[in-house]
Formats: structure tokens, sequence, C-alpha cells
């Protein structure tokens, strides 16, 4: 590719927000939405790996139907931890505290977030929550699934309950401060002409996240606490034996834990969007459709969670009114798919590693959203719930749609963030290598579900078999997949090639400054004049250094009606 | 296919037929024409830039229309078969289940125990009666395509019909601890003949009911309630499940097994109109398996005379006298 001329001094030379301050305090004390997004980065990658050990370490207990490589204590531990690592310390983070941290304000053309100094509480609140998590997984671990489902957790495990619980409901809080600090940067702080209808659509997904994540991250707070209260003095909320009603705790904590998983979602479906756009260098399709129905699956969302206990003794008309609903929120989410696939009509469509993991999203979002269907159907969920189905169903979601979306984020914004471009061809190869392991992972969990293997089994009866060493192998190959941008990432930041303003040619704010940016994002306040995703007029394309200054704008004319040069 | 066993299974089969076609059909649509897009519209040089297009308003109705029309076909065949599913056929054959960590605890309504097995007949409706000592488990036959979760302090109940002897898994489905993927047994239907023969076989032990009828006359009840549950200083139990109870607060419930329970347990809570707060607690001299005895006693009670128990508003004639046959059965929709 030709390089565009770019209007900067040379990358070298310049002063960025990654050298502008050397050494450990000015990153522990930074200020800069920047830096703290890369401090969550950090972070969360850590967990991600914490997490990946424990589904190892799953996939290969469940090889053969005995229970012989664990015990069942010790593998119980396990899947536990194994969710509550990657729920509530990799996937909720995990868009909106790094990428969205780090591009909201650029996205948007501010100097930073409206409150850096919560920005950065927020990252150390989370660090503390980590850090109490880690200490009761190393002092015994926890048994009671990633669920904590009363009676269970409160009396009968002998395991650290409280400590996990309280770290939990410590980065609750950081969670909560990201998204009030991104709801009033993006009502505050958008630079002139920004109307709301010309943002990106990354930004209206953040704007709904962070809505769920102040409104609903106080009630898991709530039930945490009641939980504590109950396992320590037995005051009877939920315990049957004390005269209190076990199913409530599951209202509690699915009124926060379903809209989470909206939490985990729409900042992926918001970088979908942009990757979908941006490489057919399209306008979406649909624009105000695909940026309400965010806001819609954002308040939906918090009406459906009956539809985790459709078995649990509710009353069979609240299971009614919570399938219904719940078939209600799968609309949006199926708009999306359509308006995303629309986008690519006539467009002009790059394989670059980015938009090889939003076609991967849309594939594996459109099997987990349908396989949604089947769970919301009232008398398909009776037989499916709580079996290899819904592990299916969420992992397809979570790691189909979540993680490939954080993934093809990180690849599309790595020259902004690190001033280095990634090795395309080894992007391009991991990007199949887990779009393979992921399917042959858990599509074969379909399957064991629907035939009954329940989850959560450390031994199961040997007819399942065939089907577990099917997801191992996966799971091997996932693995696999996912080491290789690990090192080629970590790579790069050092010995990648030198990334330029705008490596994409890409209209968008993030691309009008320089790789990487300097501390103040913007060298002058930008002032937008064009609609979100607009290719069009010539003088900007030249502005972006699509063209070169001597191309003549009749040259550009052509190149825009399509006519070869 | 898992194995299909019980009237069940089949309709749910059927259901999930559908929505596996659905599921091929929109995941192919979408791959197909998101792969044609793609190969078609490649970037065929570096400087193109595409045409615009705003999008389209009938386009958006067709896609928002059309999948919640679908969605509305599963959701109304979703709920007409877990409906009639979710209520008790009146006619069933009652069994009492207990669940505790890590074991399931069964007793036929004529006695009979069991632990980790069920034998039922095959073509008789068998409606399951359901609690836990501890804490929640989850009884689970997939061949049956059902599952309820079973409740400590709780009753829960599910029903099915087995179509085809043979054995089949009993999984706890609801995570309870260590030993969770060892909470597993079988279900063992056999033809009715076979079934009458294992039966008569294992009838050494003593009906629920009539242990029932013991524990009830040991712990004290007959004082008040009466040598045949027809009330006096408490008030009438024959004929109690399925009743309207009208309560001095001023509320009405219909009396189930988790009323029953919380009124031995503890009995103020609902006291009944007309009585006194008078009788002394049970909690924890009962077990959850003598509750379910002494619920079995007052379901084999015939009701004598006129009614004494809801002397308020008595409920309109026939609505209580045709259950108030022995081993009527809970009518109560739960």
């Amino acid at each position: 590719m030709q390089a565009p001329e770019t209007f900067e001094t040379p990358a070298a030379e310049r002063v960025n927000y990654l050298n502008a301050q050397y050494g450990l305090k000015s990153w522990l004390l930074t200020k800069d939405h920047k830096r703290i997004g890369l401090l969550y980065l950090g972070s969360i990658s850590f967990f991600f790996l914490i997490g990946g050990l424990y589904a190892m370490f799953i996939r290969l207990e469940l090889l053969t139907p005995q229970g012989d490589f664990l015990s069942s204590a010790t593998y119980n531990k396990v899947f536990t931890q194994h969710g509550i690592i990657m729920v509530f310390f990799f996937l909720i983070p995990s868009i909106p505290a790094t990428l969205g941290n780090f591009l909201v304000p650029l996205m948007i053309g501010a100097k930073d977030l409206a409150f850096p100094r919560i920005n950065l509480l927020s990252w150390y609140i989370y660090l503390l929550g980590g850090v109490i998590t880690i200490y009761a997984l190393l002092a015994g671990g926890i048994d009671t699934g990633w669920t904590f489902y009363v009676p269970y957790s409160t009396t009968f495990s002998n395991s650290y309950v409280i400590a996990t619980g309280a770290g939990i409901f410590i980065s609750g809080f950081s969670s909560i401060l990201t998204g009030l600090n991104f709801i009033v940067t993006i009502h505050t702080m958008r630079a002139p002409g920004m109307t709301w209808f010309r943002m990106p659509l990354f930004i209206w997904a953040h704007y709904a996240t962070s809505l769920i994540m102040i409104l609903g991250t106080p009630v898991i707070a709530i039930t945490i606490l009641l939980l504590a209260f109950e396992r320590l003095a037995h005051v009877g909320i939920f315990d049957p034996a004390n005269g209190g009603d076990p199913v409530l705790f599951q209202h509690l904590f699915w009124f926060y834990s379903h809209p989470a998983v909206y939490i985990m979602v729409l900042p992926g479906m918001g970088i979908i969007s942009e990757l979908i756009a941006n490489f057919s260098r399209k306008n979406i399709f649909g624009y105000s459709f695909v940026a309400f129905s965010s806001l819609a699956i954002a308040v939906f969302g918090f009406l459906v969670w009956g539809h985790h206990m459709f078995v649990s003794g509710q009353s069979v008309y609240a299971g009614m009114v919570f399938s219904f609903l719940s078939f209600a929120v799968a609309i949006p989410s199926a708009v999306k798919v359509f308006n995303w696939t629309a986008t690519l009509y006539k467009g002009s469509i790059s394989y670059d590693t980015p938009m090889l993991y939003a076609l991967g999203f849309i594939g594996l979002f459109t099997i987990g959203g349908m396989t949604g269907l089947f769970l919301a159907t009232l008398g398909v969920n009776v037989h499916t719930t709580d079996t290899y189905f819904v592990v299916a169903h969420f992992h397809y979601v979570m790691v189909g749609g979540t993680l490939l979306a954080y993934l093809g984020g990180l690849h599309y914004w790595w020259p902004k963030i690190t001033g280095r471009m990634y090795p395309e061809g080894w992007g391009r190869f991991s990007a199949l290598v887990i779009f393979v392991g992921f399917n042959l992972t858990f599509l074969p969990q379909f399957i064991a579900g629907y035939l009954g293997m329940p989850r959560r089994y450390h031994a199961y009866p040997p007819e399942f078999q065939v089907f577990n060493v099917l997801s191992s192998a996966g799971a091997s190959i996932l693995g696999v997949g996912l080491l290789i941008p690990l090192v080629y990432l970590i790579w790069s930041m050092r010995y990648g090639k030198r990334a330029e303003a705008n490596p994409w040619h890409l209209p968008g704010l993030e691309w009008r400054t320089p790789s990487p940016p300097p501390t103040e994002n913007f060298l002058v306040t930008p002032l937008v004049t064009w609609e979100a995703y607009e290719f069009a007029p010539p003088e900007e394309l030249r502005v972006i250094g699509m063209f070169k200054e001597d191309e003549s704008l009749e040259d550009a004319d052509a190149v825009i009606n399509g006519k070869p040069l | 296919m898992p194995e299909s066993a019980s009237t069940y299974s089949s309709q749910v089969d059927a259901l999930y037929f559908y929505l596996s076609g659905v599921t091929i059909f929109f995941t192919l649509l979408i791959s197909i024409v998101l792969i044609f897009f793609v190969v078609k519209y490649r970037r065929r040089s570096l400087y193109e830039i595409p045409r615009p297009i705003a999008g389209s308003h009938k386009l958006e109705t067709l896609w928002s229309v059309v999948p919640f029309l679908i969605a509305m076909s599963m959701f109304a065949w979703g709920a007409q078969i877990y409906f009639h599913q979710y209520r008790s056929p009146k006619n069933a054959d009652e069994i009492y289940v207990v669940a505790k960590q890590w074991m399931w605890k069964i007793q036929h309504s004529t006695g009979q125990r069991e632990i980790n097995q069920l034998h039922v007949p095959v073509g008789r409706k068998i409606k399951l009666i359901m609690t836990s000592e501890d804490t929640i488990h989850d009884f689970y036959v997939p061949a049956f395509r059902m599952k309820a979760d079973v409740l400590p302090g709780r009753y829960t109940t599910q029903w099915f019909e087995a179509t085809k002897p043979g054995t089949y898994h009993l999984f706890c489905a609801e995570y309870c601890g260590m030993n969770h993927s060892g909470m597993i047994g079988s279900v063992i239907v056999m033809q009715p003949t076979d079934f009458d023969n294992w039966l008569s076989g294992n009838a050494s032990q003593q009906a629920p009911a009539v242990a029932g009828q013991q524990l009830y006359e040991s712990l004290g009840c007959v004082s008040c309630h009466g040598a045949r549950g027809e009330g006096g200083r408490g008030p009438s139990l024959a004929g109690i499940f399925g009743r309207k109870v009208f309560l001095t607060n001023g509320q009405t419930l219909t009396a189930d097994e988790s009323y029953i329970r919380e009124s031995i347990e503890n009995p103020g809570a609902k006291l009944v109109s007309g009585f006194g707060p008078i009788m002394p607690t049970f909690q924890g001299q009962v077990s959850p398996e003598q509750l379910i005895q002494l619920m079995a006693f007052m379901k084999s009670l015939q009701v004598t005379g006129p009614q004494p128990a809801t002397p308020a508003a008595a409920p309109a004639p026939g609505e209580t006298s045709p259950r108030a046959t022995p081993n009527a059965g809970t009518t109560a929709p739960r």
C-alpha cells in the first residue's frame, strides 16, 4: 500500500502520550485516559490468562468420562473460578475499560474523559477487587459456581465465598465509575459539530452500556452484601431454614447478571459496526436503527432476567411474560445483524485482520443469538437449561461475540494505540485458527446438551465422551490461536512497522490525529463537518491523507464515481 | 436426538426441529449473503470509494417484523406445551421425591422406597412431589425432556407419562456441591404388569399415609384437628388440599403442600379465619419426609358432613365434594 502523505512531524521525533513522560510513577499516577486504557489492557490480559488456564483444566478433565484428572472438589472450584474471573474481571471490563477508555474521547474529539481522576480511581478499584479475588483463589478458592446460588453458598459451601464476593463487590464500583465517566463525557465533551447523530456507533454502544453499568451494578452489590449477611449471621433472607426464600436470590442475581450480558456484548457490537462500515468504506446501513437498537437492548435487557429461572419454581405466568420479553429483546439484535450485512452491499471490502474478526463475529453471533431463542422458548428451555446447550450458547455470545469483537478492535486500533503495525499475515492466520478452534470447541456442546449432558459435571456417562473429546481438541486449537496474537502484538510494540496517522484511510476523528496521539489527543480542537462513516467529499479525503496533494480534485471525483483512474 | 420416552418428549422434539430449521435457515442465509458480498464487492483498487447508501425504512420494517412474527410463533408454541406440562392432571399417581446431598430418596404412595432409582409403569400419569433437605437440586430426566428444581422448604411438582419401557438417566441438574455429578440415578420404565409384580415384591414397607397417621397421633395433632381430621379447636384437615382457605388477615389462599408445611412449622404465619394462634410450632421436629407422610395422611381423609373450616364464606357447592375422594391428590394449580 502506498504511503499517503502525512502532515505532521515524523513519528520518531514527535512527543506523544507514550513518550511524554517516563518512569513507573508517570504511569501509576497518570490521568491520561489513553494510559489508563493501557493499564486496564495489561490487567485484563492478566486475568484472561488465568481464566484461560482454568478453562484448560476443565477441558483436560472432561476428556474422559471418569473424574480422573482433578478431584471433584477441585473441579468445582476450577469451573467456578473460570466463570468468576472471565465474567467479572475480563468480559465486563474488557472492551469498555480498554478500548472504550482509549477511544471514547478520541472519537468524539475530546481531550480526555470528563473525570480523569475518577478514571484512574476506577482502575485502582478494579485492581483492588482483583487482588482480593486472587487472594481468595490462592487461599483456598470458591466452589459455588459463578452464580453463587443460595442456600449452597450461604450454608453448605466451605470455601472463600465472602472474600470472593468482596472482590466482585469492589470491582463493581470501577464499572459504575467508568459508566458515569462515559455518560458525562459523551453528553458534554463532544467536539464542535459532533452532533449525536454524527457519533460513531461505537460511542452509541458505549452510551447504552454505561446506562446498564450505572443502573445494574448497584443491584449486584446489594445482592452480594445480603449474601454476606446471610452467610455470616444467618439473618434469614434467602435460607428457607430461617424463613427466607432462595428463589429471591436468583431474582436479584439475574436482575444484574442478565443485563451484564449486554454490558459484555453491546460494546462488541459497537466495534463490529465500526469495522464493517470502515473496512467496506461504506456508511452503515440504517445508522439510526443500529444506534437505537443499542438503547433498546439496554432497556429491554432489564426486563428479561426471569428467563434464567423457568424451572426454578417461579409462577407459570411469570415464565410466560419473561419468555415473551426475551423474544422481544432478540429483535434489535437481529436488526443489527441484517444492517451489518446490508452495509457490505456494493462496498469496497478489504480482507484485513480486523474485518476477518468482524465477519467471524457476525456468523458466530448469529448462531449464538438464534440458539438463545431455543432457551427463550419455554417448552424447549425446560429440557436444555442447565445442560451443555446453555454452555455452548453463552460461549457463542461471549467468546464468539465479545472476544472476537475485542480482538478485532484491538487489531484495528493497535496502530493508533502503539504507533506500530501488527504483522498482517500472522493476524489473518490467527483469526482463522481462532475461528476454527472456537467452532470445534463449542458446536459439539450443543449436541451434548440436547442429548442431556448437565453442566458442571465432573464425571459424566460415557456416551457423551465423543463430544467432549472434540470439544477439548477444539479448545487446544483455540488456545494456540489466542497465544499467537499475544506474542506478535507484544513483539510489534517494539519491532512492528511504524504506523501512520491513518493507516486504514478512514474518516473517523481518531484517525485525524497522529499515531500514537499526543497527550492532549488533538493539537487543535477538531471541527466536525461530516457524518459518521462519510467517505465521500474529496477535499476531506485529501485532508485525511487519502490523496496526495498533487492529485487533482477531478481525479478524486473519478475515484468517487468508481471510474478507473 | 436423545431417546424419547414420554408423551411430552415428542412435543418438545417437534418444536426443537422447528427451531433448528429456522436457525439453520437464517444462519445459512446470513453466511451465504455475507460471503457473496465479501467476494463480489472485494476492494479492487486502493482508492475506490463506493457510493453511500443511506438505508431503507422498508427493509428495516421487513427485517424487524418478519423476525418478530417468527419469534412469536416460537413463543406461542413453546408456551403452549410448557403450560400443558405445568398443570398436573388430577388422576395422576403421586410419588414423593426427597433430594439431599447427594442422593434421591423416592417413596411411592403404596409405601415402596427407592434410592437413586424410580420404577414407573408405562402409560400411567405420574406426578412427582419434590422437596429438598438441604440445598437446591434439580430432577432431570432427559429422555422425558423434563426438569424441575427441587427446593428446600418448598414443594415443586412435575408430571409425566412414560411411553417406552427402558432404563433412562436421572440427573441432578442444579449444581449442589462436591458430589453433584454423582447425584445421578435411573428411571426404570416397566410394562404395567411387570410394575405390579415389582410393587408386590417390595410391599413390606408402610404406605406414607399409614406412617402419617401414626405421626399424626404421636405428635398430638388429634387433640385439636380430630382423629379423622374433622376439626375442632383447629381447622378441619379433611379435603384441605386444593380448598380455598380464608385467613384472619382477610386474605384467601388455596391450600397446597407449601401452605401445609408452613402451617406445621410456623402455625402463626397464616391463621385460618375463626381460629386463634394456639398451635405450637413443629419446626425442627418433623423431617421433610415426615411432612410428606403427614400430607399423604391428610390427603387420605374423607370429608364428613358440612365444612366447618371456612365459616365466613363456604365454597360453592360442588367445588370441594368431587375432590373429597380418598387419594384425590392435589388439585391446586402450582
